[in-house]
Order: C-alpha cells, then structure tokens, then sequence
C-alpha cells in the first residue's frame, strides 16, 4: 500500500521528460480518454434481444456533458502533473469521484436522449467506454485515499457520499432510461425475492461454515498430525467446479429425502437450497480452517511460554491471548469465504436454490445481456460491500494491537 | 529454600538433566551457567513445571512442587525469558498486571503495584503505561518483561537468559538494576545463562552444568580459585583469569582506610577490575573510595590490585 507513495516522493528519473508526479493518476486518465475515443459510450440496439450499435460520448450525450467531461478529465491530468502533496492526492480524489458520478449522470441522460428519438423496444445500455471511464475514476478515488493514508473513517465517508450520489440519481430517475432499468422494471417483485433468497444463501452458508470450520481449525493447532489429512479433504473439495458438486450432490438429497420424509418435509431435496447450501459450505470450509490455523499457529511462541510460565490456564490463554492475536487473520478469512460465497451462490441458482443467479441463467437462456447484468451487478455490489465492511472491521482491531 | 533431588528428565531416550541434585538457599543468586544443551533451561524449566521431571523431586521450602496445581504453583513464581514473552495486543500496565489480576488482587492494588515496579525500573509511569510492547526499545521491553516477573511479589524469581538479546551497552545496564533489586529485596534468583562474564558479576552462587549434571556448585571466587575439575578450569577459562578475579572482588575489601587521595571517588561495591580500569585511563595509582552513603573510607592503589 505503501509503495506508490514512496515511488511519488522520490523524484523519478523520468520526471524531467513527462514531468508527472503521480504517473498512477496519469495512467488512468490516458487510459479513459482512449476508451472514450475509440469505443462507444452507451450500446444502442432495435430491441432487447438484439446487440447494439455503439453510440460515442458526444453523440450519444451531447454538448454540455462532453465538454464537462473534458474539463474534469483535464483537470485529472494537471492534477497529476503537481508535486506529490496531500492537497494534491485531496483534490484527485474530489474531481475523480465527482467523475465518477458525473459519467453515472452522462450515461443517463444519454440514454433519455436516445430513447425519445429511437422506438419503444429500443435498448438502451452502457458501452465499454462508459465501464472504462468510471472504472478508472473509481480507481482514481481508490489511488487518492491510499495516499493520503486514509483512515476507515474517511474511507467509509467516501464510499457513504458515492453511494448517496448514486441513489439520488436513481430516486430521481436518472436511470430510467437504461435496459437494465426497464429490466427491472419488469422484474421488480422477483428482483426483491431473488435478493432476499441470495443473501440468506450466503448468510446461511457462511454462519454454519465458520461453526465448522473454526473448531476444526482450532483442533487442526493443537494436534499437528490432524493437519496432513483435514488439509488434504479440504484442498479436494476446492478443486471440485461448483457446477458439478451442485449436480454431484443431487442423488444423495433426493435418495436421503426419500428415505427420511421429516426431513423431505424441511425442505431437504436434491434440488433447491438444501444441496446449494452443503455445497458453499463445503466451499467456505478450507479458507476458513486455514485462517483459523494460520491465525493460531502464528503467535509467537515466546508469548504462550510466559504465559503459561505466568500461570495462565490453557482456557485462560486461549480466550486472552491466542484469539485475539488471531483476529485478524479470522476476520480476514470471513472476509474471503463471503465473497467467495457470494459468487459461488450465483452458480446455486442452476440447481433451483434461486438467489440472483435466476437473472444470469435466464438472461444466458434467452440471450438477453441485461438480465444477465441485472444478476450480475447486484452480486458484484453485495461481494464489494461485504468486502468493504469486514475490511473496515478488521483495521478497527489493528489499531489497538499493530502488527 | 529449593532442593533439587536426584531429577532427572530424558527426551527420545536421552538424558538432558541426569539425576541431579542442588540446593540454593533463600535469598541466593544462583546461576546456572553451562553451553547450549548442557540441560540448564530444563533445569529451570522443571522448577515452574514447565517441563515434567522424570524422575526425582524439586521442593521449594519444604513442599513438593508436584503436589500443587501447576497454575497456582506458577503464579507465586516470578518467570523472566530471553525474548520477553510480553503479550503484544496488551499495553505495559497490562502486561505488568498479569499475575496480580490472576490472583485477583483489587485493581486500586493492582495499579499502585504497577506504578511501584516501573518506578523500581526507572520507567517513568505517566509515559509507559499505557505503551504497547512493539513501542519500546529492547531494554526496556526486558525491563518491562522483569517487572511483570516481579509483579505479584514472587519469593523466587526463575530467569532465562534474559539479557542475551539485548546489546552489550544495554545488558550491562540491566544487569546493574536487577542486581540493585536483588540485593534491596533478598528475593532468590535462579538465572540461566552461557555467559561467563554475566554469571561471575551477577551471582552468588554459580552451578556449572556438564551433559545434565552438575560439573562444581560453589560461589563466584572458589570456582575461579579452585576449579573442581579440567572440565570446569577450561570452562571458566584459564586466560584472562587474572582479569576474572579482579571482576569478583570488591573494592571495599583492599580499601586502605586511614589514607586520603585526590580526584573522582570509587564506590566501594566497585570490582577491583573497575578500579583497575578507572586508574588505567586517569594514568594514577591512588584513587578515594567511597561507601554507599557518599562518605570517604579511604583508597585503593594499584599495589593493592594484586595482594
């Protein structure tokens, strides 16, 4: 985290020819203006099952837009020409995120724009531009934060003021233009469900795997010989594709169901949540074990000697001093293990466990790309805000106990 | 009191401690000194139960360690290691309040017991408190980890070579303050170390130890002036023993009381081997000695080095 800024406060060699001081920024900003120029900003087709026709930035969006995407572009560079300061890292990352939401705010009033003058089954959605353009304002923010050192407060203030940009525009309809938007629309009641379904598949996988996973770790410390063959089972398991464990485990369910009806009766089955959910479980159990082990295993051994040579009882030792010298590397592996369910989960849906992979499979079915992305988008939002926030969660500890 | 009788511990079929026996009495600095792997950490270790002896028995005042809960049996004992040990998600006063918490001692107690120790090791109290171990320099995180030893006011106090991490300007240092407290409180000290200078100035008692046994239990001078054995006369090293032997005794023993010098006074708890070096690099032969409470007793010379 720390290398780019140390890159910026020596003065590079070549900055006597380019004289960019934050060549991260500079990147990002040639990489956006290319994309702009050569790909279309916003995908124009007949209707929703066709591919479209691109349509380019100042086509599709008009003067004013255009220009002011220009302006804060140009502005990204000459920030990036300044001398490494923090006023300077402050300012890209106030015009990037104000990018950001400004090419959120082009893209749908470029769809508003086109859909009045094109037929009412037109479709209209975002280009490879438009997904370069805010993927580097994105990282741009992301850059700007990492140097100026910013604590999870400022972070967290940062991602709260984005996402608030971006519901306003779509309370306020900004969107509505768009495919996936009327997508949506038709999908709305089945939307809510689909959500609803995916992140009780995900809570409920990952709960049961850690209640798993955690004691298994803990066991796999304290008798070594545990670890060749638990580690063993488990790398198996990893290498196993989803698609087929979800199929692999369709016999036993239903053969189980159909033997034992109470449980037939809780829903147990081949398919459905029942083999999806033994499945991510299975799934979230190496990452787990491992973090737990690493976690544990990795206190310094000097530490358990003294207490133990203190008088601490071994009950006392683990609750005072392996576990919470273990947390972060625990709260690391939860933060994996739930965004690896949550995409693992959008497979799920193929065996009738529902959740946001319903969208994908239908959109792949039908060929419709924004259902797919009507999927897809929530997925990715959910994995980057679990992300986010166990990320958060973990620097909390870490301040009161570095290293 | 602690008898060592007749234990004995092997690992794989090997005996690393091999059926000995050692008394310290109270109030005594006893250090195990020995190379690596001549049984003196196991030594040690077997008197907090660490480690399960064999066979034999260690009674400290009389009682059979073996016969109390090793958890109880450890927190009367102080337990001082080479690398601290001190927990790194705790601040100093957590640290130092490990034991006297584990016996549940009022936290009103507890905090005055630690502002009492890190005044005892010159750690001003306001500052450290509240410092995490990884904000401390080596000697001070050692200081700490002594302090903590100390905490519940332990009668006998096991250290493993404490100060072998530290830098040589450091560990003199600390050397000095632990003797400071020894000498104030009479706590008994066992001291691991493989270090012959460490031992010489900090003991008194030296148990030399050989292949798991004891090689000669005798103090500082009669190990230096009667070796037991070739294996001991090697050990202590028969170069420079004339060097060894002015860093064992005292200046207040050759002090000339009835004479005055000029220039900077000894102290009189000084090693003949510092006054040596204090008239070496002030090029005289006569310097004032002085006793603890400042006033002058009289002067050491250099003739008196070697009567």
């Amino acid at each position: 985290m720390t290398a780019p800024v140390e890159l910026a406060t020596r003065p590079p060699a070549s900055a006597i020819h380019i004289g960019a001081h934050d060549q991260v920024l500079l990147v990002l900003v040639l990489t956006a203006a290319t994309a702009a120029l050569s790909c279309g900003f916003v995908s124009l087709a007949p209707d929703r099952l066709v591919s479209g026709a691109p349509v380019m930035l100042w086509t599709a969006s008009g003067n004013v837009f255009t220009i002011a995407m220009v302006v804060l572009g140009g502005l990204l560079l000459a920030v990036s020409l300044l001398p490494p300061r923090p006023a300077a890292a402050a300012a890209a990352g106030v015009i990037a995120a104000i990018s950001l939401l400004l090419s959120l705010a082009t893209l749908g009033a470029a769809a508003h724009t086109l859909a009045a003058a094109a037929a009412p089954a037109a479709r209209i959605s975002a280009g490879p531009a438009f997904w370069v353009i805010a993927g580097c304002a994105a990282l741009a923010v992301v850059d700007a934060l990492q140097r100026l050192r910013a604590g999870p407060l400022l972070t967290a203030a940062t991602v709260a003021a984005l996402c608030g940009g971006v519901a306003l525009f779509a309370v306020a309809g900004i969107f509505d233009a768009l495919s996936i938007v009327q997508e949506y629309e038709t999908q709305r009641l089945v939307f809510a469900t689909a959500l609803t379904r995916h992140i009780a598949l995900v809570a409920g996988s990952v709960g049961p795997a850690w209640l798993i996973g955690f004691p298994l770790g803990v066991a796999a410390v304290r008798r070594p010989r545990l670890q060749g063959p638990l580690f063993a089972v488990l790398n198996l398991l990893q290498t196993v594709p989803s698609i087929a464990l979800f199929g692999l485990l369709i016999v036993p369910l239903s053969r189980l169901a159909a033997t034992v009806p109470p449980l037939a009766a809780l829903g147990v089955g081949g398919i459905g949540p029942a083999p999806a959910i033994i499945a991510l479980v299975l799934y979230a159990l190496l990452p787990i074990v491992r973090n737990t082990t690493a976690g544990i295993s990795g206190v310094d051994p000097a530490v358990i000697d003294a207490a133990q040579g203190m008088g601490l009882t071994p009950r006392q030792i683990f609750w005072r001093i392996e576990l919470p010298l273990a947390l972060p590397l625990l709260i690391a592996g939860l933060r994996i293990v739930t965004v690896q369910t949550i995409g693992l989960a959008v497979v799920a849906a193929l065996i009738g466990a529902g959740g946001l992979g319903t969208f994908v499979f239908e959109g792949l079915g039908e060929y419709a790309l924004d259902l797919v992305l009507l999927g897809a988008l929530p997925a990715i939002a959910l994995a980057l805000a679990a992300d986010f926030v166990l990320h958060l969660i973990s620097a909390l500890p870490r301040r009161a106990t570095p290293r | 009191m602690i008898e060592l009788d007749r234990i004995t511990k092997s690992y794989g079929g090997r005996a690393v401690v091999d059926d000995l026996s050692l008394t310290i009495r109270s109030g005594e600095f006893c250090v195990l000194l020995g190379s690596s792997g001549c049984g003196k950490s196991t030594t040690l270790r077997m008197i907090n139960r660490l480690v399960a002896t064999d066979a034999g028995t260690i009674r400290i005042d009389g009682k059979d360690v073996a016969s109390i809960p090793p958890e109880l049996l450890r927190r009367r004992i102080g337990y001082a290691i080479q690398s601290t040990g001190l927990f790194p998600h705790w601040n100093v006063a957590d640290n130092i309040a490990t034991v006297p918490r584990l016996l549940k001692w009022p936290e009103p107690r507890v905090a005055l017991r630690v502002t009492e120790l890190l005044e005892l090791f010159r750690l001003d109290p306001s500052g450290y408190r509240s410092k995490y171990p990884h904000q401390l320099s080596g000697g001070e995180q050692q200081r700490v980890g002594v302090a903590r030893a100390l905490a519940a006011d332990p009668e006998l106090l096991l250290m493993d070579e404490p100060f072998a991490a530290v830098d040589p300007i450091t560990r003199d240092a600390l050397q000095g303050e632990l003797l400071r407290i020894q000498r104030a409180t009479k706590k008994t000290i066992v001291f691991v170390t493989h270090d012959i200078a460490e031992a010489l100035r900090l003991a008194t008692m030296i148990a030399i130890m050989d292949k798991g046994r004891i090689a000669q239990y005798a103090a500082p001078l009669d190990l230096l002036e009667h070796p037991a054995s070739d294996f001991v006369r090697d050990f202590v090293g028969h170069q420079g023993l004339g060097l060894k032997l002015l860093s064992v005794r005292r200046v207040a023993e050759r002090v000339r009381r009835d004479e005055t010098a000029d220039g900077e006074p000894l102290p009189g708890e000084a090693s003949l081997s510092d006054a040596l070096s204090a008239m070496t690099a002030r090029g005289t032969d006569r310097l004032p000695v002085i006793d603890p409470a400042g006033q002058p007793v009289g002067v050491i010379t250099l003739a008196d080095l070697v009567r």
